[in-house]
C-alpha cells in the first residue's frame, strides 16, 4: 500500500515490479454515483501517460479514466465489467481498472502520494 | 388573440410586480439598433375560419392519392390506417407530452415506447430495438457510423439496390466522417455482387430488401461473408409491411436492421414526418444511437419503464456523443404502435398477404398489356416495369393529367442514368382495387 | 396483483387504472382490424416466405383502446397543466393545426408524385418560407432538416462547405459556450471539428474577451444560444459577429430561444451566418411524447449556395422542386433526410403563423418574456437566482438556497409533481450549480402562474423547516412513484420477452 500513487483526475496506481496496477479513487466513485458499465482497454494496447483508456459510466454521468503513466496493458479486471457495482463498493481495493507493464517508472515521480492527494481533495471541497 | 390569455389588467399587475414600466423595458438588453419598433412584414392575426380557409385553397389545388387510383411507392406507401390511431395519437396526454424525461408522470409514453421496441424487434428477427429515428433513410446513415464505431474501420459498401436518397443521405454523414464509400451501380435486375467488394477495411455492407426496383433476396450468404471478414451487414427495409410475409432480415444474419415505419399507422403526408426503425444485436446495445426505455421498478418494488443508457447522448457525453440526435419521432411510433397492436399477428400477416395478392394481380394485368414489361421475378408489393420506348417521366405526367398516379419513375431519383429513364416503379397495396389496375393498365397501353 | 402498495384488489386507484402489456393480453387470431381475404394468386415471393410466428399479440379493438387511454392516463401534458421546461417550450398546441394536417390533399400526397399534382404543397412550403425569412430577417432557408439537432448539422455543413470551397481547410476548429447545450458540442464533433469551449463572465453571458482572445485562422466558426441557455440575451452578439466575421469564422447561432424574440428582433440584424429553427419550440408544433421535430435553418447570403436538398424554387410553370446534386456546386452539402422535409410539421406551424400574424408572434413573445420575468420576481426572494433581471423567456435559479438542507433540486422536482406540476428543467445549465431553469411560455394565464409560484413558495417554506422527508418520499401520487434508474442501466431490459416456458418460441 505504501508505493500507491494518486492523479488529479483519481486515478490510483500501485506498482508491483515492473507492472502498475490501476483504478480510480473512492473520491471519484462518490462523484460518479451508482456505477453502471465499465469498458476497459485490450490487453495489448499501448498507452501514453494521459490517454484515456477505460470508460465508466454512472446512471447520469459517464467518465473517461486516464491512465497515469504510459505503457502497454496486461490485463483488464472482468469483475468490474461484470458487477460495475463493485467500483462503488471497492473502489480502492478489488475493484481495479487496468494492469500496465510501465513504459517509464520516473514517470510515477509526478504523481501524488496519499497524504498529497487528501490534500489536494480538500481544495475541492 | 385566442390563444394567449393576458388581458391588459393582467399585464399592467405583472409589469408592477417586476417593476417596470413596459413589456418592451424587459428587451433592454436587446441593442437598440436590433429593436423592432413594430409588426414585421407579414400579414396580421387571423381566425380560425380565415386560416382554415387559406390553406385548405393550398390542398384543393393538389391531387391527392385519395382521390386518384394511385400506384406510387418508392419508399413511402399508402395504406388504410385504422380510424382508432387518428384518435388515440390525438388524445393530448401523448399529443401535447414531452420526452419522458420525468418518469413519474410519463409511464404512459414510456410503457408505448418499451412495446414498440419489443415489436420492432419481432418484426426485424433482432434482439433489440431503440425507440426511433427520424427516418428510414436517417436510421441507415446512423447504423452505418455505427458499424465503424464497431469495427474501428472506415469503409462502407453500399447496394445499387438501397434507395437512392438513403444512398445520398448515408453519403452526407459519411463525408463528414471520412467513411469512404463504395457505392454499387444500381441494378434493376437485382443481381449483384458485393460480396467480392469487401475487403479487411469494410466496416459494413448496406443491402435494402425488397430492393429500390422490387425485387427480394435472402442476404444468408451475403452475411456469412460479411462475418468472415469483420464486417457487419445493415438491412434496410423500406416497406415495413413486407416483413408480415417475409423471411425477417434477423433471421439472415444481419447484425443491423433499420426501416422506414411510415407503412403503419402514418399518412403520406407528402413525405414526412415519418419513423425510422433500428435494431440491432444485444452485444452492440451500447453503441446503438438513438432514445431506449427499459423496464426497472419502483420505490414501491412495482414495473416501471424510464430512459436508459443515456450516458451516451449529447446531453452527457457531448462531442463524445454517439450521435447528435436528440428526439425520436415519438408520435408517429406512436401510431405504429397502435397500428400493429390493432392488427396483431393474424391482421399483421393477412395484411402482407393482401399487399402482395395485390401486386401479383397488377403484376399479371402489367404482363399482358402492351408496350409494358414487368421487370424481374420475385417480389412483395412494388416491382419495376419498363415502358418500352418510352420515358417514364413523360407518361407518368400524362396519365396524372388523366388523373391517375401512376407509379415513380426511376429517373425521378436517377436524372443521370439514361439507361433507366423507361423504367416506372409501381406499388399495390391493400388499397388498391380492380378499377385501379384497370384504369393504369388501359392508360399505359394508350401513353406515349 | 394482490401485493400492491394501495391495498386494493387489482392494484387500480380509482381512476388510475393499472395496464398490462399489450404481450400479456393477446390472444392468438385476435385481430382489431376486419381486412378482405387476400385473393387466390400465384406466390411470387421466390420462395423467402417467413416462416413461424413473429410473436405479436393478438387483440380487439375495444380492448386497444383501453389499453392505450389508459396508457394516456399515466402521462402529464401540456392539455392538463403547466409544463415550465425551460428550453423545451412547452406551450399551447392549437388544435386548428391538428384538423388542416389531416385535409384531404395535404394527408394523403405522395412525396414523389409529379410536380405538377402538388402546386399547393410547394406553395405552402414556400409560404411558410417566407414567413421565417421574413422573421428572421435572412435571404434564405433550408427546410428539410428533420429536427433542431439535424438542422444544427445542416448549418455546421454549411459553413464546412463554404470554407472548403476557399480552399479553406486549416480552419479545423469551433468554439462553443460553456452553457450551451450538449447538441452544439455533439454536432461540431459530427461534421469532424475539434470543440473549444468559451467560458462565460459573471454576467452568465459569453465573455467577450476570452473570445476574442482564442480567434484565429485555425477557428471555422462559433455556435452561440440566443438568447443563451441561462435565459439572458447575449448584449454583445453585433460585437461577437463583427469579431468573429473578422477573423474570417462564420456565426451560427442556436435559435432553441427564438420563441423570445420572434417579431420583435430579427437575428439577421445581429449578424448572424445560419439559426435552426425548432419548428415544435417557436411555433407551436406538437411534442408528441418525444417528436417528431422539424428544424428549418436560415442562411445568410454566404451560406445559402450550401443548403441542403431539396429546394422549392419559382419555375416558368409554377412551383418547381430541386432534387438532385448532379452538375451544380452546390452538391457540397448532399442530403438530410428522404424526400423533402416534415412537412406535417410545415402546415402546423404554417398555421400557428398566420392565427398568429406578425401582430400575434411579437405579442406571443411579450407575455413570454412578461410571464418568466414574473416568476422570477415573484421567487427571487425565496429561492436564489444566479443572474439580476430582466431575463427573457426563461427564470434560471441555483440551488444556494437549499445548501445545508439535505434537499437536493431533484427532490424540489419530485415534490412539484405531487403538488400537479410538470418539473421544471433541473441541472441544465451545467454552469449554474443545481439549476431550475424556468420557462412558462405565453399560454399561461396569470392565475395559472400565481398558483405555481404559491406552490414554489410553499416548497420552499416547507425545505426552511427541515421537512426533508416529504421531499425525499415525493412523489406519493403517481402512477409510479421514484424509479430504479440504476438497475435499468446495469442490467438493460429493452423488450419483452415471453415468460420461460415459452422461451423457445422467442429464440
Amino acid at each position: 500500500m505504501a508505493d500507491r500513487k494518486f492523479s488529479k483526475d483519481h486515478e490510483w496506481i500501485e506498482v508491483d515490479g515492473a507492472v502498475g496496477t490501476i483504478g480510480i479513487t473512492d473520491y471519484a466513485q462518490g462523484q460518479l454515483g451508482d456505477v453502471v458499465f465499465v469498458e476497459l482497454p485490450e490487453p495489448g494496447r499501448k498507452l501514453a501517460k494521459g490517454d484515456a483508456a477505460a470508460v465508466v459510466e454512472s446512471v447520469k454521468a459517464a467518465s473517461e479514466v486516464y491512465t497515469p503513466v504510459s505503457g502497454e496493458v496486461t490485463a483488464g479486471n472482468q469483475a468490474i465489467v461484470d458487477d460495475p457495482a463493485k467500483v462503488n463498493a471497492e473502489a480502492e481495493g478489488g475493484a481495479w481498472f487496468f494492469k500496465v507493464k510501465l513504459a517509464d517508472p520516473g514517470e510515477l515521480g509526478g504523481l501524488m502520494d496519499r497524504t498529497a492527494y487528501d490534500a489536494f481533495l480538500k481544495t475541492l471541497a | 388573440m385566442r390563444y394567449m390569455p393576458h388581458t391588459e389588467a393582467d399585464r399592467r399587475a405583472m409589469l408592477q410586480a417586476i417593476g417596470v414600466p413596459s413589456v418592451d423595458s424587459l428587451f433592454r438588453d436587446v441593442p437598440e439598433a436590433a429593436r423592432l419598433k413594430g409588426p414585421v412584414d407579414l400579414p396580421p392575426h387571423q381566425g380560425e375560419l380565415e386560416v382554415e380557409r387559406a390553406i385548405a385553397a393550398m390542398a384543393a389545388r393538389n391531387l391527392g392519392t385519395a382521390s386518384a387510383p394511385s400506384f406510387l411507392g418508392a419508399g413511402a406507401y399508402r395504406h388504410h390506417v385504422p380510424a382508432a390511431v387518428d384518435h388515440l395519437i390525438q388524445r393530448g396526454e401523448f399529443l401535447t407530452s414531452y420526452t419522458p424525461y420525468q418518469p413519474e408522470v410519463s409511464q404512459g409514453t414510456l410503457q408505448y415506447l418499451f412495446e414498440f421496441q419489443t415489436q420492432v424487434a419481432l418484426l426485424t428477427g433482432m434482439e433489440v430495438a431503440n425507440a426511433s429515428m427520424y427516418d428510414g433513410a436517417s436510421a441507415a446513415s446512423e447504423a452505418v457510423v455505427m458499424a465503424t464505431r464497431v469495427t474501428k474501420r472506415d469503409r462502407a459498401v453500399l447496394s445499387g439496390n438501397l434507395h437512392p436518397h438513403y444512398r445520398e443521405v448515408v453519403a452526407t454523414n459519411a463525408g463528414l466522417l471520412g467513411i469512404a464509400l463504395d457505392a454499387a451501380p444500381p441494378c434493376p435486375d437485382g443481381a449483384e455482387d458485393l460480396a467480392r467488394r469487401i475487403d479487411d477495411k469494410t466496416a459494413c455492407v448496406v443491402v435494402q430488401n425488397p430492393g429500390f426496383f422490387g425485387q427480394i433476396r435472402d442476404f444468408t450468404k451475403l452475411a456469412e461473408a460479411c462475418r468472415a471478414r469483420g464486417a457487419l451487414l445493415i438491412v434496410a427495409v423500406t416497406e415495413v409491411v413486407s416483413l408480415g410475409a417475409l423471411k425477417p432480415p434477423g433471421e439472415m444474419g444481419a447484425d443491423i436492421v433499420v426501416a422506414e415505419g411510415q407503412s403503419l399507422g402514418n399518412p403520406l403526408g407528402f413525405g414526412g414526418p415519418y419513423v425510422g426503425l433500428f435494431a440491432t444485436r444485444e452485444k452492440f446495445l451500447r453503441q446503438m444511437p438513438g432514445r431506449l426505455c427499459g423496464q426497472t421498478v419502483d420505490a414501491d418494488g412495482q414495473r416501471g419503464f424510464v430512459l436508459t443508457l443515456s450516458t451516451r447522448e449529447q446531453h452527457i457525453r457531448r462531442e463524445k456523443a454517439t450521435s447528435n440526435i436528440c428526439t425520436n419521432s415519438g408520435l408517429c411510433a406512436l401510431a405504429f404502435t397502435i397500428h400493429l397492436t390493432l392488427l396483431g399477428e393474424a391482421g399483421f400477416r393477412r395484411l402482407a398477404a393482401l399487399n402482395h395478392a395485390r401486386a401479383a394481380q397488377l403484376a399479371e394485368r402489367l404482363e399482358k398489356t402492351r408496350g409494358v414489361e414487368v421487370v424481374g421475378d420475385g417480389f412483395f408489393n412494388e416491382f419495376a416495369v419498363r415502358l418500352e420506348g418510352r420515358k417514364a417521366v413523360d407518361v407518368v405526367e400524362q396519365l396524372a393529367g388523366k388523373r391517375i398516379l401512376a407509379g415513380v419513375p426511376v429517373a425521378r431519383l436517377y436524372p443521370d442514368r439514361p439507361e433507366l429513364a423507361d423504367l416506372l416503379l409501381v406499388a399495390a397495396t391493400e388499397l388498391t382495387t380492380d378499377r385501379d389496375i384497370d384504369a393504369l393498365a388501359t392508360a399505359l397501353e394508350g401513353a406515349r | 396483483m394482490s401485493t400492491n402498495p394501495h391495498g386494493t384488489i387489482t392494484g387500480n386507484r380509482g381512476l388510475q387504472l393499472e395496464e398490462p402489456l399489450i404481450f400479456e393480453q393477446g390472444a392468438d387470431g385476435r385481430s382489431g382490424v376486419d381486412l378482405p381475404e387476400p385473393p387466390k394468386v400465384k406466390s411470387r415471393l421466390g420462395g423467402l416466405e417467413r416462416q413461424g410466428a413473429i410473436g405479436l399479440p393478438g387483440l380487439s379493438e375495444p380492448q386497444a383502446i383501453r389499453h392505450y387511454t389508459r396508457l394516456s392516463q399515466k402521462n402529464y401534458a401540456i392539455d392538463a397543466g403547466m409544463y415550465p421546461l425551460g428550453s423545451c417550450t412547452m406551450k399551447h398546441n392549437p388544435r386548428l393545426n391538428e384538423k388542416l394536417v389531416r385535409l384531404g390533399g395535404l394527408a394523403d400526397l405522395h412525396p414523389l408524385q409529379p410536380v405538377s399534382t402538388v402546386q399547393g404543397a410547394l406553395e405552402l412550403i414556400d409560404t411558410l418560407a417566407h414567413w421565417l425569412k421574413t422573421l428572421t430577417g435572412m435571404p434564405a432557408v433550408a427546410m428539410s432538416p428533420a429536427a433542431g439537432a439535424q438542422g444544427e448539422l445542416c448549418g455546421v455543413m454549411a459553413m464546412k462547405a463554404a470554407h472548403d470551397a476557399k480552399g479553406n481547410s486549416k480552419r479545423v476548429r469551433i468554439l462553443v459556450p460553456e452553457s450551451a447545450h450538449g447538441t452544439n458540442p455533439a454536432t461540431a464533433a459530427a461534421c469532424g471539428y475539434q470543440v473549444e469551449a468559451i467560458p462565460a463572465d459573471a454576467r452568465g453571458r459569453v465573455d467577450l474577451a476570452a473570445l476574442k482572445a482564442r480567434l484565429g485562422p485555425d477557428v471555422a466558426g462559433i455556435m452561440i444560444t440566443n438568447p443563451n441557455t441561462c435565459g439572458l440575451f447575449e448584449n454583445d452578439m453585433i460585437e461577437i459577429g463583427r469579431a468573429v466575421h473578422a477573423a474570417g469564422g462564420f456565426f451560427y447561432c442556436d435559435g432553441a430561444n427564438f420563441n423570445a424574440i420572434v417579431g420583435r428582433v430579427r437575428p439577421g440584424d445581429l449578424g448572424i451566418d445560419c439559426m435552426h429553427i425548432n419548428l415544435h419550440k417557436t411555433f407551436s408544433t406538437p411534442h408528441g411524447g418525444g417528436g417528431p421535430g422539424s428544424g428549418p435553418v436560415v442562411l445568410s447570403a454566404a451560406l445559402a449556395p450550401y443548403a441542403p436538398l431539396p429546394w422549392v424554387v419559382h419555375g416558368k410553370d409554377g412551383f418547381a422542386l430541386v432534387e438532385q446534386t448532379e452538375g451544380t456546386a452546390r452538391s457540397a452539402t448532399g442530403r438530410l433526410k428522404a424526400f423533402h422535409g416534415q412537412m406535417g410539421m410545415f402546415v402546423r406551424a404554417l398555421a400557428y403563423m398566420m392565427s398568429h400574424g406578425a401582430d400575434g408572434l411579437r405579442q406571443a413573445a411579450g407575455d413570454a418574456v412578461l410571464n418568466a420575468n414574473y416568476v422570477l420576481a415573484r421567487l427571487s426572494d425565496v429561492m436564489s437566482a444566479p443572474f439580476p433581471g430582466p431575463c427573457m423567456h426563461e427564470a434560471l435559479f441555483d440551488d444556494r438556497f437549499l445548501n445545508g438542507s439535505g434537499v437536493s433540486t431533484l427532490d424540489i422536482a419530485k415534490a412539484m409533481i405531487d403538488e400537479g406540476f410538470h418539473p421544471m428543467t433541473m441541472y441544465f445549465p451545467l454552469v449554474v450549480h443545481g439549476a431550475f431553469l424556468i420557462e412558462p411560455t405565453e399560454s399561461e394565464s396569470k392565475a395559472s402562474l400565481d398558483q405555481f409560484i404559491a406552490v414554489m413558495r410553499g416548497l420552499a417554506e416547507r425545505v426552511k423547516k427541515g421537512d426533508t422527508d416529504h421531499f425525499h418520499q415525493a412523489p406519493r401520487y403517481t402512477p409510479r412513484r421514484r424509479l430504479d434508474e440504476t438497475q435499468a442501466a446495469r442490467k438493460p431490459v429493452l423488450r419483452w420477452r415471453p415468460p420461460a416456458p415459452d422461451k423457445q418460441a422467442a429464440e
